[in-house]
């Protein structure tokens, strides 16, 4: 099915307006003297708007903003480059992978939110607790990618490498890894994704600062207007990183077949 | 192990020439199979490569004409017999062999000039020296325009000019080629087999050549060896084609001579053909 860009645009921006106006109308008229969402509990969405105006016009929310961000960066790059690293020892050794197996898949199944409070008891109410979410989570989708993107080299292309006269620094360099990097950039929207929520969900749970900071305080005062605006700034960090993600995706997967690199 | 087919193979071979590239001496091949069995693809197999000899091996789908070139490449190891390459045991690769894989071999993430100029490089040639010798190979090979393109945008028949390409630019003394125009249409064939012979008889490379299409063998090759079907199987035919060169690979089809020798190699193929299909449950 094709549709024109505008004409999908439109219909998209129709989704935001209707959803607006159904809460617009549900909280400030009242429908036979009742409010279908009272404000207490859905605030208004131009009292959500006028309150993300003033957290960007006061100049206080910027640093939030930063120190999510630089958490957010640093499990992306700490959890992918273990991943990497133990991703290509496993998949190089397979006996070191058939020892670990079970443990990699027990520690991956574990909701890693309980590691949080350990986390700070570890390494404080800081940043580095919430990095260290956000690494167990980018770790495990990064590690899982790359080991396959290892173990999946074609062993045509592998033979042919090694016809050609690649010793094994060579393989590294021009087929294991390039096959490791394409798999794990096919991920990078998840990994980049579980990095912020590590980030947020680390913030929300205890300490002084960032995104889930923000909201967890406004949640304490039953400052509803003040939780839906952080979501708001919140979702729309989301999309400006998923944005520059595929930025980054577009630049380094060009050799992928359109079909396989998938739009968005 | 059947003795028999062994003392049989020994008797009709007589050791291989002196001036052999390759050559295999009662070679027997045999894969794992998955529940714990083997599967004995090849037995008793012998065959060599003379210098500048061009060779096609024609046998049934199946019998083992991969099978038997990965040996000569060092990419599978015997189960029993020697295999020489210039008189010298293989140990490990063919270091002296380029290898035209049957299946897509070229890196995805490499563009076709990436591709090529890589085999010289990974022997130590300058990035931008190997870069100008694959510009020059591309257009030998007719894609002097499509250096910038990646595999996947390239069609079969492109993608199996630039691994000829990223083949020949090593200059290797001996050429393994596993049906390397088997996925293309009947006329690419034609000019692909041209493009070969005209690339070939520059310097005449020995050349080992696999194809089930019998009118290839005969139009490209010096000798066409037969082999039976599998399992079990082994070379059983080997015929000079006398046939003057250079040679055009369609005109050579209408030569009287062609099909004199078409017919006596097909009557003996076509029994090792009904019998692997005979293989095949119904
Ligand atoms: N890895 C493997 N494990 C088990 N059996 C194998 C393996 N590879 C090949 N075989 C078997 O060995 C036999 C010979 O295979 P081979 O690929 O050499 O055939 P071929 O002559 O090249 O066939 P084709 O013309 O279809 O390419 C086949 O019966 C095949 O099923
Ligand atoms: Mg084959």
């Amino acid at each position: 099915m094709r549709i024109g860009r505008a004409k999908l645009l439109g219909l998209q921006a129709l989704v935001a307006v209707a959803f607006f106006a159904i809460w617009h109308v549900g909280s400030s008229v009242p429908i036979g003297g009742v409010y279908f969402l009272p404000k207490f509990f859905f605030s208004t969405p131009i009292d959500v708007i006028t309150r993300v105006w003033s957290m960007f016009a006061g100049g206080k929310i910027w640093g939030h903003l930063a120190i999510t961000l630089w958490e957010t960066i640093l499990a992306f790059v700490i959890g992918s480059a273990g991943g990497v690293l133990v991703g290509f020892w496993f998949a190089r050794k397979p006996l070191m992978a058939l020892v670990f197996d079970p443990y990699v898949k027990m520690i991956n199944a574990l909701p890693r939110v309980v590691l949080a409070p350990i986390f700070m008891l570890w390494l404080g109410l800081g940043i580095w607790s919430k990095v260290a979410l956000g690494v167990t989570l980018v770790f495990f989708i990064v590690f899982f990618n790359v080991y396959e993107g290892v173990k999946e080299v074609s062993p045509t292309v592998l033979a042919n490498a090694r016809m050609l006269g690649m010793n094994e620094r060579q393989l590294f360099r021009h087929v294991y890894w390039p096959s490791a990097l394409s798999w794990m950039f096919s991920s990078l929207h998840t990994s980049v994704g579980f990095a912020l929520v590590g980030a947020v969900v680390g913030e929300y749970l205890g300490s002084a600062a960032g995104l889930g900071y923000l909201i967890h305080q406004a949640e304490g005062v039953f400052d509803v207007t003040g939780v839906f605006a952080g979501m708001v700034i919140l979702s729309a960090f989301v999309l400006l990183i998923d944005w520059l993600v595929t930025l980054v995706e577009d630049r380094l997967l060009v050799w992928r077949p359109q079909s396989a690199a998938g739009q968005n | 192990m059947a003795a028999g087919a062994i003392n049989a193979a020994a008797g009709v071979n007589a050791g291989p020439p002196q001036d052999a590239v390759v050559a295999l001496a009662d070679v027997d091949i045999a894969y794992r199979l998955a529940d714990g069995g083997t599967y004995v693809a090849v037995e008793a197999a012998s065959l060599s490569l003379r210098a500048h000899e061009f060779v096609a091996i024609v046998g049934p789908t199946g019998c083992g004409k991969s099978t038997l070139l990965n040996a000569a490449a060092g990419l599978l190891k015997p189960a029993a017999g020697t295999v020489r390459i210039f008189g010298a045991p293989l140990n490990g690769l063919n270091a002296q062999a380029g290898y035209l894989f049957q299946q897509d071999a070229l890196m995805p993430w490499k563009t076709a000039r990436d591709n090529v100029a890589i085999a010289l490089e990974v022997a130590g040639t300058p990035r931008a020296q190997a870069l100008e010798a694959a510009q020059a190979w591309l257009a030998r090979v007719g894609l002097g325009t499509f250096g910038d393109r990646y595999p996947h945008q390239l069609s079969g028949g492109q993608k199996k000019r630039v691994g000829l390409a990223q083949v020949l630019i090593r200059d290797p003394k001996i050429l393994l080629m596993d049906e390397p125009f088997g996925p293309l249409d009947a006329q690419t064939r034609q000019i692909m087999g041209n493009l070969l012979l005209d690339l070939w008889s520059r310097d005449r490379k020995a050349v080992m050549f696999v194809t089930h299409d019998l009118e290839e063998a005969i139009a490209l090759a010096d000798r066409v060896i037969i082999m039976s079907a599998g399992p079990r199987a082994r070379n059983i035919g080997d015929h000079p084609i006398g046939i003057d060169r250079p040679r055009d690979a369609s005109d050579v089809r209408l030569d009287p001579q062609f099909h004199e020798i078409h017919r006596a190699i097909w009557n003996q193929l076509k029994a090792e053909v009904v019998k692997a299909y005979a293989e095949i449950p119904a």
